[in-house]
């Protein structure tokens, strides 16, 4: 990634969208300070109200798990089907379970 | 060797299967410049198509429209940034972006290289130039690249009150004074064939398409887009009383489809080329713009180093 010194950094910002739900990811700005990115998001990506509240996390503090690895890293929940409730019988007529 | 042929065929098998394609995932280096161009070129249209509409907030013929028009100008920034955050997701920086437009190296839409002479223009620009982007970007909404669809339900989310507040100010004046009528008739005759070339050249001859419909970065060529916004606007047209210059639009029934005139490629290809009649003027208003900004960006820089500096003596201390 060619980032010379006097470019602003990178924010990825998260929204929420009404009182409840989780924060979803929806795009990056750049800005030189939090306060700023803050302000950055808000006018980028709530225009029409469509947030109730505005993360905004240093793009190089993210962690990403990588798409190559996607078969080994998740596969220790492949073989755990009895996680899911639909892996158990329940005699037929008993109710509410 | 073997790896990047396995690789490929592991991108091919997800593009087939309909997945999306994230930036982190491996792409053929032809894929990930086709979009680099494409995505960068789209967000310049978007802040360069801030500029023949930004010559008539100041003078809009009354407050509502001033302020719909406002808004409108500020959605299109806002667009320009989605998609400059979408092509840095592919390893390009924003300021390599700004420097290929400001440098004349990456091209943006055309179209905004027409002037804006009466406030017939902006509904002729919100009306058309929006709607032929929307179908455009409707299309781009299943796009193959993540971000690129991401950005673009958002905007596709935003558009529609373009193309509605343009075709309303089209009512306003066909329905108006002779002389209203008139004006928007000449807005729609300087308008309608730069609109059609903004679906590109012809398939015939469109060196990117075919490249862009086997990754489905498109998913509709540029005739069959063109094709589909004759279809939908010809009635629009009519409701308003007036008549597209073009006298060889015929309905054909056979096709089920209009028939329309040849377009003049030259201009287009002249426009492109930068002989247009705006093509410096807005250059030089975008770089300037950014120049004017500059002393805006150092403050915020300096205050900002300041403050982490006086966050890190006060921990110290
Ligand atoms: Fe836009
Ligand atoms: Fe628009």
């Amino acid at each position: 990634m060619s980032n010379s010194n006097n470019e602003w950094p990178l924010w990825e910002v998260f929204v929420q969208t009404k009182s409840g739900m989780p924060h979803k990811h929806c795009g990056s700005v750049h800005a030189p300070d939090k306060e700023m990115a803050l302000q950055n998001a808000r006018d980028t990506y709530t225009r029409r109200n469509e947030g109730t509240n505005i993360w905004v996390v240093p793009a190089a503090a993210i962690t990403a798990s990588s798409p190559e690895d996607i078969g080994p890293f998740f596969d220790p929940s492949n073989d755990k089907a009895y996680r899911h409730p639909t892996f158990y019988t329940i005699p037929e007529g008993v109710k509410y379970i | 060797m073997e790896d990047t042929v396995k690789q490929e065929d592991h991108f091919n098998e997800k593009l087939e299967k309909g997945d999306f394609i994230e930036p982190k995932d491996w792409m053929p280096e032809k894929y990930r410049k086709t979009l680099i161009r494409q995505i960068s070129q789209h967000a310049h249209s978007e802040v360069v198509g801030m500029l023949p509409e930004g010559n008539w907030i100041t003078r809009a013929p009354n407050l509502r429209r001033k302020a719909i028009l406002l808004a409108k100008v500020q959605d299109e920034g806002g667009h320009g940034l989605y998609l400059y955050s979408a092509a840095e997701t592919l390893g390009i920086s924003r300021e390599e972006l700004l420097d290929q437009l400001h440098t004349g190296k990456a091209k943006y839409s055309s179209i905004f290289n027409y002037p804006t002479v009466t406030w017939a223009d902006i509904g002729a620009i919100g009306w058309l130039v929006d709607g032929a982007a929307i179908m455009n970007q409707v299309m781009l909404q299943r796009t193959s690249f993540g971000p690129y669809s991401r950005a673009m339900i958002r905007i596709c989310k935003e558009e529609s009150f373009h193309q509605r507040q343009g075709y309303e100010i089209m009512v306003a004046l066909s329905k108006g004074s002779a002389e209203q009528k008139q004006m928007a008739q000449d807005a729609l005759n300087r308008w309608w064939w730069p609109t059609l070339m903004m679906f590109g050249p012809p398939d015939a001859i469109s060196s990117n398409s075919a490249d862009s419909i086997k990754w489905k970065i498109k998913r509709e060529t540029n005739d069959e887009l063109r094709q589909k916004f004759v279809d939908r606007t010809i009635a629009q047209v009519e409701y308003l009383g007036l008549t597209v210059p073009d006298p060889k639009l015929k309905w054909n029934e056979a096709r089920g489809h209009y028939d329309f005139g040849e377009i003049d490629w030259a201009e287009f290809n002249s426009v492109v080329k930068g002989n247009g009649p705006c093509n410096r003027e807005r250059l030089k208003a975008r770089v300037g713009a950014h120049k004017n900004g500059e002393w805006v960006r150092d403050a915020a820089t300096a205050y900002a180093k300041k403050q982490a500096a006086k966050a890190a003596g006060s921990l110290v201390a």
